[in-house]
């Protein structure tokens, strides 16, 4: 593309004509309608203007940049006065007059023609004001493009041959001439008040040699010179022209990052100075562009890509690796050595605009922090945890994990935002937990999706948690995170000193994360089992049986709901519940410990029949989620009743125990029932207890039933679905919780028989001594 | 107040060096120096057994008049030396602890960065910064 020189007069009537046709407001393109109904005011016949346009290489772009446009303006000048249309004639042509556009339209333009050709008085002190500022700036900028020797050259050129009056000096082949007109009105427009044109003309005469640093501040102070010199000197490349188009699409076709990041950032340009306020800013079609290149390196948009492999990424860029490694430390905001989609564009977006010849921050700018980004992608991830929150398919590890992962990034900006330092310690594990991904689920659910709301998790997870020891027959395990901590409740086996013990624990979870993953409380469950051993062997029997079948039905529960004995009973989901009642009545005919739970099979199965008749019984969870918060202490109580529910008496006080706490709070009686059947299998007794606790669930369950009909109604149709996937989504979690405590009262009972045969080999060395 | 900080690689050549600007900063750079030898000392007395619960922080290394060096090491025998100057009120042990612990989580931090290579110098801005807020702070 040929240089082009303009006067003053051209240069500001070219600018306005180019305002006038920036309908978009881009300040770099001019729109092609307008442009065109321009043209075809200049009154040329319609192949002048097609050869026009052909010329000032808009055809070859796509678009009417800056530049294509005053060239276009000038051909229309040089065809009115009716010389041939050729390129040289843009800058050979000596006083042409300034383009007429005719069309009433234009009479804004002609308007301006005449003030302008009233200012032509003075062209001569303006074209001397070009050239000094953009060689300053070009030496300044020391742009990355190939063309920034030319720019220098052409500067010194122009330096070189001395202010000349005539604004029709054979420029040098860049464009950089023209493009220094470009900046000059801009400048102009600072300069013009500032001075007359005479003495203008001389300070800058003089100036010039010696570089003056007055007119630097303003050029360097105004973003849109770099703009138009790194947006030209893309413009100029043929090859990379191709690629300004405004689709980035065509611009990943591009086999080269540099080339690809060159375009992008001459769109990116376009938009940033369409938008001066926040030049950080990513445009939608540079995310676009950033996220597809993402997915060339990591198909999965909420993984992460490894070090390396970004390392060679942007290495490409061929920037220093002194400013790339800069340009990481920004961008990776997590330190993890890792970036993620956000981190990614960030730091693409600061390759790309150091390439252009922006200096990178001493910070990262808020618009590229991930956490902005993230708040809006929030609404989606919100949306997409409430989707899953909502969906049919609860309880499954996978799907939990990539909400976690938005919920992780909501937490992210939350944390930054809120500065909940709770919420610090979260993010991890939620990622290391999908028990505590489904409690977090739950809590939003709960909340009302209140996703927002960090501490939220965190102040409900503690009565939760104990909810859930309530609702799963959980062993007493605090192990290292908070979920196992929640679930740190007494099995099944406990007595007095244990419940003890389970509240112990239970506080123990209450005191929030602990790290420390090597706590299986000791002393409690020693003096229990040696409890359990002390107590009839008919319990030793039972508890050395059952944790064989329970760890037999375990293993088989993850995959589907297992045939187990009575673990399987009990809260879990309601959708199991009849897999379950089946899966007891095989199990009872396997055991013949079991038979005689056949009447509580039979018991439980009419329980059962009555939960699943009520849909209620789903909306008894939620009403014990919604006020569990309020009972913490009751359910724990609850629970520990049933728990030291041994005997038949313990059986007895649970029952009791239960029916006024449940019918109390509306907590599920569903929990109750596994336990005092599981106690039930060791006492022939329990029969009778256990027909009064049926009786008394029954009532309860009534009682709850009855209470939670009231519950769908005042809420509402809406909430209806949302209380269904709400109650599945616990229904998975408690089969998660019960599986969890499962496998720890396994862990304890493996524990406990390791304990037993250390004791009885202590006891049978003396022997062998004798 | 730190006068001078700096990070030791492994094989005892410096990482990274920087002493607030004064007319004889080489004084600090030997004083790191001699101080190399402390430290190693103090990681050998330890014995190989230690070495998993070797404190990372080696406390005062030893006084002069003037300024008391500190030490830290880290598990992958990177020397962290600061140099603190006498005259200030005396810097309590934690402080330092946590100055170095400061320094620890910066380097890592660079090390995170997949554009250093381990043994190069250090010029993370970041760690810059960080580190001109520790010498300001003490100032």
């Amino acid at each position: 593309m040929e240089g082009l020189t303009l006067s003053e007069a051209e240069q500001r009537y070219y600018c306005d004509l180019f305002s006038y046709c920036d309908t978009e407001s881009t300040k770099k393109v001019a729109s092609s309608g307008r442009v065109l109904e321009l043209f075809r005011a200049a009154q040329l016949p319609n192949d002048v203007v097609m050869q026009i346009m052909e010329l000032c290489g808009a055809t070859r772009l796509g678009y009417f940049g800056r530049s294509q446009f005053y060239i276009a303006l000038k051909l229309v000048a040089v065809a009115q006065t009716g010389l041939p249309l050729r390129v040289e004639s843009l800058n050979t042509v000596k006083d042409l007059p300034l383009p007429r556009f005719v069309v009433s339209k234009n009479e804004q333009e002609s308007r301006h023609t005449a003030l302008y050709s009233s200012d032509a008085d003075n062209p001569a002190s303006y074209s001397g004001v070009i050239p000094p500022p953009p060689g300053r700036i070009q030496v300044k900028k020391g742009s990355v493009s190939h063309d920034a020797v030319q720019q220098r050259t052409s500067a010194d050129q122009q330096e070189s041959t001395s202010p000349v009056v005539s604004p029709q000096q054979s420029p040098p082949t860049s464009p950089h001439t023209w493009r220094k007109h470009n900046r000059h009105p801009s400048g102009g427009n600072n300069e013009r008040p500032l001075a007359g044109p005479g003495p203008f003309w001389a300070p800058f005469s003089e100036a010039q040699p010696g570089s003056s640093t007055t007119s630097d501040p303003i050029w360097s102070g105004h973003s849109p010179p770099p703009h138009q010199e790194n947006w030209v000197s893309f413009a100029d490349t043929p090859p990379t022209s191709a690629l300004l188009t405004m689709h980035p699409a065509s611009v990943q076709d591009q086999t080269t990052v540099r080339t690809v990041a060159s375009a992008t950032t001459a769109n990116e340009i376009r938009r940033q100075s369409s938008s001066y306020d926040d030049p950080w800013k990513i445009t939608d079609e540079q995310r676009q562009y950033y996220v597809n290149q993402f997915k060339t390196i990591q198909p999965d948009l909420n993984g992460f890509i490894p070090g390396s492999a970004a390392k060679e990424f942007f290495t490409k860029s061929k920037l220093p690796i002194l400013e790339l490694s800069h340009i990481w430390e920004l961008s990776d905001f997590d330190k993890d050595g890792a970036l993620t989609l956000d981190e990614f564009c960030a730091a693409f977006h600061l390759v790309v605009a150091r390439k252009n010849g922006y200096d990178l921050p001493e910070k990262l700018p808020e618009s590229l922090m991930p956490k902005l980004i993230d708040l809006e992608d929030s609404a989606e991830a919100g949306e997409q945890t409430g989707e899953v929150g909502y969906a049919s398919s609860p309880a499954e590890a996978p799907p939990s994990k990539s909400p976690s992962m938005p919920s992780l990034n909501q937490t992210w900006p939350e944390l930054n935002q809120s500065s909940e330092d709770t919420a610090i310690v979260h993010p991890v594990p939620i990622r290391m937990t999908p028990s505590k991904i489904h409690m977090q689920e739950m809590e939003l659910k709960r909340t009302g999706s209140d996703h927002a709301n960090p501490t939220s998790p965190l102040l409900v997870k503690p009565p939760d948690l104990p909810e859930e020891n309530k609702m799963s027959s959980s062993v007493k395990f605090t192990a290292g995170n908070t979920v196992t901590d929640g679930y740190s409740s007494s099995d099944s086996y406990t007595s007095d000193p244990e419940q003890i013990g389970s509240t112990v624990t239970r506080q123990r979870s209450h005191s929030g994360t602990s790290p420390d993953n090597t706590a299986p409380p000791p002393p409690p469950p020693r003096p229990h089992q040696s409890h359990s051993r002390s107590s009839s062997l008919d319990m030793n029997r039972s508890f050395s049986v059952t944790p064989g079948q329970q760890q037999a039905g375990v293993v088989a529960y993850p995959p589907a709901v297992p045939p187990r004995p009575q673990p399987s009973q009990g809260p879990g989901p309601h959708v199991h519940r009849p897999v379950d009642a089946e899966g007891l009545i095989a199990h009872t005919s396997t055991s013949p410990q079991q038979i005689p739970e056949q009447p509580n099979f039979a018991d439980f199965s009419q329980f059962e029949a009555f939960a699943v008749s009520g849909v209620n019984k789903e909306e008894e969870d939620e009403i014990e989620t919604h006020s569990e918060v309020l009972q913490v202490e009751k359910p724990s109580d609850s629970a520990s009743s049933l728990r030291v529910a041994k005997a038949d008496g313990r059986v007895e006080d649970k029952a009791p125990a239960n029916v006024p706490t449940n019918a109390g709070k509306g907590t599920t009686p569903l929990a109750p029932p596994p336990k005092p059947i599981r106690r039930r299998l060791k006492s022939e007794d329990e029969l009778r207890p256990e027909a009064e606790e049926h009786t008394q669930k029954t009532g309860v369950i009534a009682a709850v039933l009855a209470s939670q009909p009231s519950i769908p109604r005042s809420v509402g149709k809406d909430k209806k679905a949302i209380q269904a996937s709400i109650r599945r989504n616990k229904e998975t979690n408690t089969v998660l919780a019960r599986l969890n405590s499962e496998l720890q009262q396994q862990l304890k009972d493996v524990l406990e028989e390791r304990i037993s045969l250390e004791v009885q080999l202590e006891q049978l060395r003396p022997f062998s001594h004798l | 107040m730190a006068v001078c900080i700096a990070v030791i690689a492994k094989e005892n050549y410096p990482l990274y060096i920087r002493s607030i600007p004064t007319e004889n900063e080489l004084k600090f750079h030997y004083t790191v120096h001699t101080s190399l030898d402390v430290v190693d000392e103090k990681i050998s007395a330890m014995g190989k057994a230690l070495v998993d619960q070797r404190e990372l922080y080696l406390g005062l290394l030893y006084p002069t008049e003037d300024y008391k060096v500190y030490g830290y090491v880290t598990n992958s025998k990177v020397k962290f030396v600061m140099v603190v100057d006498s005259s200030n009120t005396a810097l309590r042990d934690n402080e330092i602890r946590s100055m170095f612990r400061k320094l620890h989580n910066s380097y890592t931090d660079i090390m995170c960065n997949p554009f250093y290579n381990p043994g190069d110098r250090i010029h993370s801005r970041a760690f810059d910064n960080m580190v001109t807020s520790m010498m300001m702070q003490v100032c």
